[in-house]
């Protein structure tokens, strides 16, 4: 009984080592042909990567730093003015009689939402506090204006000399005109591509090449339109600038107008983030991050541009 | 088991950015804290204020609203009352008594009383009052332009900056609000000290007797309750070295954004 068991048992460790020799043996075959059938393409040169990183840092200081700015003061208005009683945008905390804070309310128009935990009133050191954001998204975290405000204006000036490097970069190496402005033929195919988009299928050989429709009006509204939108809009908060182009105001329809659209495009920046992000894992997060850390990004064979598919 | 490490290596890179996150805020909190890095921070200040000055000189000037653009409720801010026991008297004497001595390094020191101040051609001037924590109200003042009470002191050479003394006091440790302006905020034309809001007397709220309007600033420089100007060539020894009240508490000098 005793010898059959350990023989039986050893007939099946012998063909499990056999399975998975074969396995390793053809899984070795498929990388092989992976390897040399993929083609790996220089993609970023390292001035974009450079830039790309500097950039990616300075907006999330930039985020974290406007919001614990925007908390001094955790409402929004439209005009000239702030008109207390009747915000835009409001994240507030609720008082019962004693005084605690016991609600967080975001108030959009008319509407009031209960956003405790979240917005209008959050837990610091396991209390609830009334503050705009959460400590956790702020920079630095406890409620401290005058370093917010340290953060932000320093980390301004990187970011700001950093985008005109790679406007200007962009701009005399070609790489706007060729790669990031959305041609009449990008916008035919954007129906297409749309509903590819949905489908997560993503474009192989040479069409993964070059941005497709959606990415070019991504990049080049990120870049051109949002960039120098929020760059406007945090001078004209300014009351020196104010006073040497008062035509500002007039373009954004007032410093409050401009603090609150400053606010949108902070908040349009995080959208691109979250979307840019999701898009880099679902398409292949290791090919994305080493095109961006080393510049070669591997082309998958399209199957239909092959003859031996 | 391709399922089982795809769950671990996606619990890795979870718990690697929630760790890399955490590290990131602790980080600019333990930075924050530092006695150098806000020093860095701070190097930014310079260059944001010889970038504006270039731009905006001495003669810019900051927009100037209709009566029709005031703020219903203008918001009072800071201290919205000395409560000092010779305040309370100079209030309740309608502020006949306030002096407010202009020395320093000054070829001709004075004192003014409020008629010696309501004596100077006067400037009105609708603004836009923007507080650092974001908010905007517009008010109307009036008040002597800083300028000709500095052209009657007749400023030294070596004199650089105006300091405000202010009567409110921001702690039980004795100090007192303050504020400085350099010679080219201070000689600004929309540059004065008002006694009037709105077409009243500025009420206590506000600052009365007199306060500073410096349009170009943000509100911290607006100094109310002044009570004493002084000229000096540097602040670095006045309460906490700043040159004022918030610049003392981390605020920068520079309050033009």
């Amino acid at each position: 009984m005793e010898t059959r068991l350990i023989s039986g048992l050893e007939a099946r460790l012998r063909a499990a080592r056999a399975q998975a020799a074969g396995a390793w043996q053809s899984y070795l075959v498929w990388w092989r042909e992976r390897m040399t059938k993929r083609e790996l393409f220089y993609r970023h040169t390292g001035m974009v990567r450079a830039l790309h990183w500097i950039n990616a840092l300075c907006l999330l200081v930039m985020l974290m730093s406007g919001l614990q700015i925007f908390n001094a003061h955790p409402a929004l208005y439209w005009g000239q003015i702030s008109n207390f009683d009747h915000p835009f945008v409001s994240l507030f905390g609720e008082q019962d009689n004693a005084g605690h804070i016991v609600k967080g309310v975001t108030q959009i128009g008319h509407w009031q939402f209960n956003t405790t935990g979240l917005f209008g009133a959050s837990y610091e050191d396991g209390q609830l506090t009334a503050r705009g954001f959460p400590d956790w998204v702020t920079l630095p975290g406890p409620q401290w204006l005058a370093m917010g405000r340290l953060w932000h204006f320093f980390f301004a000036w990187i970011l700001v000399i950093n985008g005109l490097a790679f406007i200007t970069y962009a701009l005399v190496k070609q790489h706007a005109q060729k790669d990031l402005f959305p041609t009449r033929a990008d916008i035919r195919h954007i129906g297409r591509e749309i509903l590819d988009h949905l489908r997560l299928r993503f474009p192989k050989g040479e069409a993964a090449k070059r941005y497709n429709a959606l990415q070019k009006i991504a990049y080049f509204t990120v870049i051109f339109v949002l960039g120098p939108l929020i760059v406007l809009t945090g001078l004209t908060m300014s009351p020196t600038m104010d006073s040497v182009f008062p035509g500002l105001l007039w373009v954004f329809g007032g410093r409050q107008s401009a603090r609150t659209i400053h606010f949108i495009c902070a908040f349009s920046f995080l959208g691109f983030f979250i979307i840019h992000i999701v898009m880099v894992v679902l398409s292949g997060t290791w090919n994305n991050l080493r095109s961006m850390i080393t510049g070669w990004y591997a082309i998958e064979p399209d199957e239909k541009e092959t003859s031996h598919g | 088991m391709a399922d089982a490490n795809r769950g671990t290596r996606r619990g890795f890179l979870g718990a690697a950015a929630a760790g890399a996150g955490t590290l990131l805020l602790s980080g600019c909190r333990g930075l924050s804290e530092t006695h150098w890095f806000p020093k860095v921070l701070d190097s930014a200040e310079g260059l944001t204020k010889r970038i504006q000055r270039l731009f905006a000189g001495s003669w810019s000037l900051a927009p100037e609203y209709s009566k029709a653009d005031l703020s219903p409720v203008f918001k009072a801010n800071g201290t919205l009352n000395p409560g000092t026991t010779a305040y309370n008297m100079a209030a309740a004497d309608n502020f006949r008594d306030w002096r407010i001595p202009v020395s320093g390094l000054v070829k001709n020191p004075f004192v003014m009383s409020l008629n010696d101040l309501r004596a100077f051609p006067s400037r009105t001037q609708i603004t836009r009052h923007d507080c650092v924590e974001g908010w905007s109200c517009i008010g109307e003042w009036t008040g002597a332009p800083l300028r000709l009470i500095l052209d009657k002191a007749d400023p030294l050479p070596k004199a650089r900056y105006v300091v405000f003394y202010c009567a409110d006091p921001m702690s039980d440790n004795g100090d007192y609000y303050y504020e400085s302006l350099d010679l080219i905020e201070a000689c600004h034309p929309q540059t004065i000290l008002a006694y009037e809001m709105n077409g009243q007397p500025l009420a206590i709220p506000h600052g009365a007797p007199v306060r500073l309007r410096c349009e170009r600033q943000l509100g911290y420089k607006h100094a109310k309750y002044v009570e004493r100007i002084e000229l000096v060539e540097s602040f670095a020894h006045i309460n906490g070295g700043k040159g004022g009240y918030w610049e003392d508490q981390g605020y920068t000098w520079w309050a033009g954004i």
